[in-house]
């Protein structure tokens, strides 16, 4: 059976804040995210660095002395520091998150934050020393 | 707008959501809807601390349950209720941990219990110490896996649709549009909790203002045991909140401005160093509280900016415990009283926290109107007599809000849907409601004043000791706050979210319970449990031995009768604790 | 100490206006008094057409989200001294729209919640007689953060992907969805996969932890997302070598 409806409905009107293309700015947590997140670009752009120079290297003594001397231009050096910087603060920022994502369990206690963090670190280390001492020796 | 359903639960909180749960199991082709003012998780049961009461230890038994539940409530318990409600809560507590509620456990993992005040055995089943929110939020996620079980969340029921005798629904507004919908059932079950906001300082919630049991009141459901008023002993002083029986459970003491543990001077046992059932710091919540009272006319009790307090002692349990057992209690006190209860005393008082009464109902849950049912502190089976004991009200949330939603389901499967005639009777509500939309303030009085004079009358006069001279005050101040409401205004007349409006119709309901509280407590000429008459100092089982009922009239006074206790196996006897 | 504090508070009445405005008001500066308490006098002594919603007062019910001085904030918890001299800026909680004053609409959570099974599941239902299922307080502690979740939503208002993307599951139902997943009675982990693994669930979360700041009951919902984000992607990369074995 059905009931009738009544004479007048009233439906309000919501309002919705449009979220402003600059969100980012107005919080000090929302700029670092965002600094963060481009640093990802940085990555990207030392790793294609990279990939230049293994070709450079594979191309034989005057490819390599070509790209050497063109990655010490200026502005080639100011670009690399910026994505030096870029890229110490991603792995800085995302060694200070793995806990979130890492819940390990030793002997059925948690794992403190703190030795995970100290964990990625030492493995950072010990693989840019092994690095180095290839590069090097 | 109209909307029909079968069975159609009024609240959704503990009550509510487990008959809603229970109509869909007894009889899955029924259509069940759930109409509230504020989103379940909002439900005052989410504040509730201590415990659930179940038998389930090896030493302990069904009928110590009992006995403890009987002898709390001052004998005004219906024993048959009561044996009914002590087998069925472990069942209940038990179905809960199926549906995932985080017990705390023994080391072990099986269920862990602890003492509550006046119960003689181990049997409250706890969830650390937040034990209403985890069984709420578990029972409102467990509502969710149901998809027959509708809701209509933030509608506020402003009447009962009665017609022919039989109730047949609600009319309710749609506090986001504003709009007047009726919504028509072949059975109500009222689940809309209790009355403490009648009262200034109480742990209750805002929205704690006695909606269900004056919508049945005025619906012709007669209410019952209404002067049963439970003070809680330990309420913050400004705030009220809520600091659980299970600290003193756990071994907190109770110390007035001399550091005394006050409680051994009225006849509540000798002062041990921890715990002992039934004795002391574990008495009955009426007894404890009545203590204050008495130890605030001999001065021992300490002034603060709030009024008068004495001192709960955590600080011998040590921080290790506190932390396990009672953190929301530490988080509590350092937030809203700048102190640790590890290392500091806490101030508390007495504050209003439980209704014992409320719309009268049988052992399954039916009201005087026929389709119309009450579950849960809405309603007054009676299980808790004259004094409710800790950790019995979780419990009953969900015996008697199962019995409730099988009994509502098994109406609505033999009745047919209201006749049409129903449907006038929405009109006149929504021109009522029309009516009150439109009340302007033009000099009038504020709705705020109103409502606090009405509380500061009833903490004076209505309080833990009554006296017939300042209970009639009562009555007179609320016959003339009722006249003054009929006159008053709100300053919103808009449609959307109008709050204010809400709150007139909540002081609506406030003043006719609180009419009702007054009514029924001038008339129980005794003193039992949780109702204290100065010039009647004695329990008189030969005159009162009986529920207070009270009918409305068709002018709005009420009617008063007693009707009789069921008493099984439990004679009346007099109430012993401490020894 | 001045006695009184301003409460710039944002004012939004549909059948009135198009936009919110800010109305400013006066209430009493007292060492007990939360936001709420301010917002209270407010209606109750000079503007009753100001809508919020509130309930407990002590922090547990959800109802009272809003945003204090640009933070989700529950004003129940929120101490005027605080924010002393003040003024104190509220408005309603963001990322949803808002309905009047500071009641905003949440209807999209409660819409969201269900579907990702907030409820324990099991293969076969165990009956009553058989008793609880035995959980060690360890086995509790591995969801109880999860559990404390009270759904007041501060967490969306805080969270800047849903406030850009709306279909975003949410910090708070996904943190739910584990609560159950880490619950040894639980065996529903591969039901609420499939809500979960997906663009809207977990792998719409870019780990900003605001939600994690934000949370009032420590629930920590970035970090059920990320684990969540783990053990996803491993049991996908399970599913792929090992296809009929994975469980």
């Amino acid at each position: 059976m059905t009931y009738p409806a009544p004479a007048s409905d009233f439906q309000p009107r919501w309002y919705r804040r449009r979220p402003s293309t600059f969100w980012f700015v107005e919080r000090r947590s929302y700029q670092l995210f965002v600094l963060r997140e481009l640093s990802s670009v940085f990555v990207a752009w030392f790793v294609v660095f990279l990939l230049l120079l293994v070709r450079a290297v594979g191309a034989g003594p005057a490819a390599f002395a070509e790209f050497v001397s063109w990655s010490g231009q200026p502005w080639m050096l100011v670009l690399n520091v910026v994505a030096l910087l870029f890229v110490v603060l991603h792995a800085v920022t995302w060694f200070a998150l793995a806990p979130d994502a890492m819940v390990l369990k030793l002997r059925g206690r948690r794992v403190p934050r703190r030795q995970i963090i100290v964990a990625h670190y030492a493995v950072w280390v010990v693989v840019s020393v092994l690095l180095a001492w290839l590069v090097v020796a | 707008m109209t909307a029909s359903v079968d069975v159609l639960v009024v609240g959704g909180g503990g009550a509510g959501l487990r008959a809603a749960i229970a109509v869909v199991e007894a009889n899955p082709r029924l259509s069940v809807a759930i109409v509230s003012k504020v989103y379940p998780m909002r439900s005052h049961t989410v504040s509730a601390e201590g415990g659930a009461a179940g038998v389930i230890a090896a030493d302990d038994t069904a009928d110590e349950h009992v006995y403890d539940t009987v002898s709390g409530g001052d004998w005004l318990c219906d024993q048959d209720a009561v044996e009914a409600f002590v087998a069925e809560a472990p069942r209940e507590l038990m179905r809960l941990e199926h549906w995932g509620c985080p017990w705390s456990r023994t080391p072990d993992g099986h269920i862990a219990v602890r003492a509550f005040g006046g119960m003689k055995n181990k049997r409250t089943w706890f969830a650390a110490d937040k034990t209403g929110f985890h069984l709420l939020h578990t029972l409102f996620q467990t509502s969710l896996s149901y998809p027959q079980i509708r809701r209509f969340d933030e509608y506020f029921v402003t009447t009962l649709l009665v017609d022919e005798g039989r109730a047949r629904g609600v009319v309710a507004i749609e506090l986001a549009t504003g709009r007047v919908e009726g919504i028509v059932a072949k059975s109500v079950i009222l689940a809309t909790g209790g009355c403490g906001r009648i009262y200034p300082f109480t742990t209750n919630a805002n929205i704690k203002t006695g909606d269900g049991m004056a919508l049945a009141y005025r619906a012709g459901a007669p209410l019952k045991d209404m002067e049963f008023v439970q003070y809680h002993p330990t309420g913050l002083p400004f705030t009220g909140i809520l600091i659980t029986e299970a600290a003193r459970a756990e071994g907190g003491w109770m110390l007035n401005k001399d550091g005394y543990r006050y409680l051994q001077d009225y006849n509540l046992g000798t002062p041990t160093p921890s715990p002992v059932m039934r004795s002391m710091e574990l008495g009955p919540r009426d007894r404890v509280s009545q203590a204050f009272v008495h130890e605030q006319e001999k001065g021992r009790t300490l002034e603060s900016p709030y009024g008068h307090v004495v001192h709960l002692d955590l600080r011998h349990l040590g921080a290790e415990l506190i932390d396990r057992k009672l953190p929301f209690v530490r988080e509590l006190c350092q937030r809203y009283q700048n102190l640790d209860p590890v290392t500091e005393l806490i101030p508390v008082r007495p504050v209003v926290h439980y209704m014992m009464g409320g719309v009268g109902t049988d052992i399954h849950g039916a009201t005087g109107l026929p389709g119309l049912y009450a579950a849960g502190e809405v309603a007054c089976v009676s299980i808790n007599g004259a004094n409710r004991l800790g950790s019995n009200s979780l419990p009953e949330l969900l015996v008697f809000g199962a019995r409730a939603g099988a009994a509502a389901a098994e109406f609505a499967s033999e009745v047919s849907l209201p006749a049409f005639s129903v449907v006038s009777r929405i009109y006149d509500e929504q021109q009522r409601l029309e009516r009150e939309l439109q009340r302007h303030t033009d000099g009038g009085e504020r709705m705020a004043d109103i409502r606090t004079e009405m509380q500061d009358a009833m903490e004076q006069h209505v309080g833990i000791y009554r006296e017939g001279g300042a209970l009639a005050k009562a009555a007179d101040k609320l016959q003339e706050l009722r006249e003054r409401f009929d006159r008053a205004g709100i300053d919103d007349h808009s449609r959307t979210f109008n709050t204010e409006l809400l709150a007139a119709f909540e002081l609506d309901f406030m003043l006719d319970v609180a009419r009702c509280i007054v009514a029924c407590a001038l008339c129980r000429e005794e003193s039992r449990g949780a109702h204290q008459r100065t010039d009647f100092p004695r329990r008189d089982d030969d005159r009162y031995l009986a529920h207070s009922v009270i009918h409305r009239n068709p002018d709005g006074t009420g009617r008063m009768e007693y009707a009789p206790v069921t008493i099984t196996a439990l004679p009346p006897a007099e109430r012993v604790y401490g020894r | 100490m001045t006695d009184s504090i301003t409460l710039e508070v944002t004012r939004y009445r549909p059948e009135e206006e198009s936009e919110p405005r800010v109305q400013a008001y006066q209430v009493p500066l007292r060492s007990e008094w939360v936001v709420l308490d301010g917002l209270n006098y407010i209606k109750d002594r000079l503007d009753g057409t100001l809508s919020y919603r509130w309930s407990c007062r002590m922090g547990i019910c959800g109802s009272c989200g809003m945003t204090v001085n640009g933070e989700p904030t529950l004003t129940c918890s929120a101490f005027l001294t605080d924010y002393a001299p003040g003024p104190i800026r509220v408005e309603p909680m963001r990322n949803f729209p808002v309905i009047r004053d500071l009641v905003v609409e949440v209807g999209d959570f409660m819409r969201k919640l269900p579907t990702v099974k907030p409820w324990l599941i099991r293969d076969e239902p165990r009956p009553l007689d058989l008793g609880e299922f035995l959980q060690t307080p360890a086995e509790m502690d591995e969801y109880a953060q999860f559990s404390m979740c009270i759904n007041c939503m501060l967490c969306y208002s805080a969270c800047p992907v849903y406030g850009l993307d709306p279909d975003f599951v949410g910090p708070a139902a996904i943190a739910l969805a584990q609560r159950y997943n880490l619950d040894s009675r639980d065996q529903g982990g591969r039901d609420r996969r499939d809500v979960l693994n997906t663009a809207e669930g977990v792998w719409a979360c870019t780990f900003v932890g605001e939600c994690t700041t934000a949370c009032p009951k420590g629930v920590d919902p970035a970090g059920a997302i990320q684990r969540l984000k783990l053990s996803t992607a491993l049991d996908s990369v399970k599913s792929l070598l090992w296809p009929r074995g994975a469980r």
